[in-house]
């Protein structure tokens, strides 16, 4: 969860307390270097590929994704941000607030957009992401990345490329980061 | 302040009780709307099915607007009240006109009156959020916060940086003169404690009759009444409207003798460093407070303005009607400790 929200959300101000660390750095940046591969045999090469990191926890992984994928292919993947807030279904029941602007490079009509995200929970968020992406033109697919699927769907939603299954408490915070994936609670401070 | 209005709702009424937090937040906000004003279709679902009502009891073309186009983005159902034409006119009081209009389901009202308070009144009869759109002499908080932000977008564009992120850091020590009818204006009060509060330098400029009664509470760094030695030492300068019709004339000998010492004209815009900003909240008196040349000059942000108003209305409606209501879900109904967002509200 985001910083504006998670300030927002009870425990308000809760802090993220690490329990156990179940990627490394090396783990995540392997797992994406994989997911990497699996997106060119996918769509049997980059054309029209265009990768779009839902704000803010997809960001870093979607840029880290689009590097080595142009140190793989040699053509630039171009690489579009996307906040959701505007488009969830929790709008007024929970505090929601957009975390950075969006900015998707260009029309997305006829592309294959690949959605990046860090963790995928409910399956809310991509479902909101999926309404977002149609304001941008049709796109040819959509595909899924996640770092980490926790499971708890509440939505028909599965991902394309997974870096790590990982079976969850509902109450349970996963933190991903370049820096690997930790399991911890969330305590009231 | 943080009090909780009536059915856990938040308004905003005043930049006075927002404080820099709170300013810093809605402008931070804002950006992820000018974005959306960009796109090819600019509008976004997040409030379908809630309802505004712009209730205005003193004219307005941009405010108004402004308004109806944030809502509209938002995908809210907008009703549009104009007091000359209503059943005020067959002497309903505005209590019983707003309660009535409330009744139909309203989720925010957007309130201008002639009278100070009029907004803090109907936010107290009504379960609705309320937006002050400008009440009498009193505040106009989302011009100051428009203002703001216009500033802090050129600011930070001029220095290669992305507004992200960029907080509220390039107002400290901007120096800013405010110009004209401070007297009568609602936009002067909220844009000086909008400006204050984020630590810049303002002084205001004007003829001595045209300051209010006592600055007292007003954070300003020093008051003028020769703007052309002002002028080349600021960094904004934000020229006020001569509001006529609430009798400015009255203050001055004449309006040609105003515009003569202190209208913004081509030679006085010389003085001023080259890349200082000129703001005007609208509408313009052309020839009065700005000079026809001045206000197409490319340091002119009249047009600017108009435009991230927009964004800065939709921020401040998502952020009232999108943040669901106070203490909803709470077992204990008290109410939670609000975070910089909870300061957006009246009591």
């Amino acid at each position: 969860m985001a910083e504006r929200e998670r300030r927002l959300t009870p425990p308000r101000g809760g802090v993220f307390v690490p329990r156990v660390q179940v990627l490394t750095a090396q783990d995540v940046q392997r797992a994406l270097t994989r997911i990497a591969h699996e997106i060119i045999e996918r769509n049997h090469g980059l054309e029209d590929v265009v990768l779009v990191g839902l704000q803010t926890g997809g960001v870093p992984l979607s840029f880290r994704i689009a590097s080595v994928l142009e140190e793989m292919e040699g053509t630039a993947v171009p690489v579009g941000l996307l906040d959701v807030a505007f488009y969830r279904d929790d709008i007024g029941i929970r505090p929601v607030l957009p975390e950075a602007a969006t900015d998707i490079p260009g029309d997305l009509a006829g592309q294959i957009v690949v959605l990046v995200d860090d963790v995928l929970f409910t399956g809310r968020t991509v479902r909101a992401a999926l309404n977002a992406l149609a304001d941008y033109g049709r796109a040819r697919a959509v595909q899924l990345a996640v770092m980490v699927d926790r499971g708890h769907r509440e939505l028909p939603i599965r991902p394309d490329y997974v870096g790590k299954n990982m079976p969850t408490r509902i109450d349970e915070q996963v933190d991903v980061s370049l820096d690997g994936v930790v399991l911890g609670d969330v305590v009231p401070r | 302040m943080t009090e909780v209005a009536k059915g856990g709702r938040r308004h905003l009424l005043s930049i006075a009780e927002l404080g820099a937090e709170g300013i810093e937040e809605i402008l931070e906000v804002s950006d992820a709307f000018v974005e959306v004003g960009q796109r090819s279709i600019p509008k976004v679902p997040s409030l379908r099915g809630r309802t505004v009502v712009t209730l205005f009891a003193e004219q307005s073309t941009r405010t108004r607007l402004s308004f109806e186009t944030a809502a509209k983005r938002l995908s809210a159902d907008v009703l549009s009240f104009s007091v000359d034409t209503s059943s005020v006119k067959k002497g309903e009081s505005l209590r019983d006109t707003v309660e009535t209009v409330a009744a139909m389901g309203v989720d925010a009202f957007v309130v201008r009156h002639t009278a100070a308070g009029a907004p803090a009144a109907v936010a107290r009869w009504v379960d609705a959020s309320v937006v002050n759109a400008g009440d009498g002499w009193h505040e106009h908080p989302t011009q100051a916060l428009l203002d703001c932000y216009t500033i802090r977008q050129v600011l930070a564009q001029r220095a290669g940086r992305p507004l992200e992120g960029a907080g509220v850091s390039c107002f400290a020590g901007l120096r800013v003169a405010i110009v004209g009818d401070v007297r009568h204006s609602r936009v002067a009060r909220s844009l000086v404690l909008a400006l204050g509060a984020l630590g810049a330098e303002v002084t205001l400029v004007a003829p001595g009759s045209l300051f209010p009664p006592s600055l007292e509470g007003w954070p300003v760094a020093r008051v003028s009444y020769d703007l052309d030695a002002v002028l080349p030492d600021v960094d904004v300068c934000y020229l006020l409207r001569l509001q006529s019709e609430r009798g400015a004339g009255a203050f001055l000998p004449s309006v040609r003798e105003y515009s003569a010492w202190y209208g913004l004209t081509a030679r006085r815009a010389a003085l001023l460093p080259d890349d200082a900003l000129v703001m005007h909240p609208g509408p313009m008196n052309r020839g009065v407070e700005i000079a026809d040349d001045v206000a197409a000059l490319p340091q002119s942000m009249v047009l600017r303005q108009v435009t991230n108003g927009v964004a800065v209305r939709m921020a401040v409606l998502f952020m009232l009607l999108g943040q669901g209501q106070v203490g909803s879900g709470g077992a204990s109904g008290l109410t939670p400790t609000l975070g910089a967002l909870g300061t957006i509200v009246g009591g």
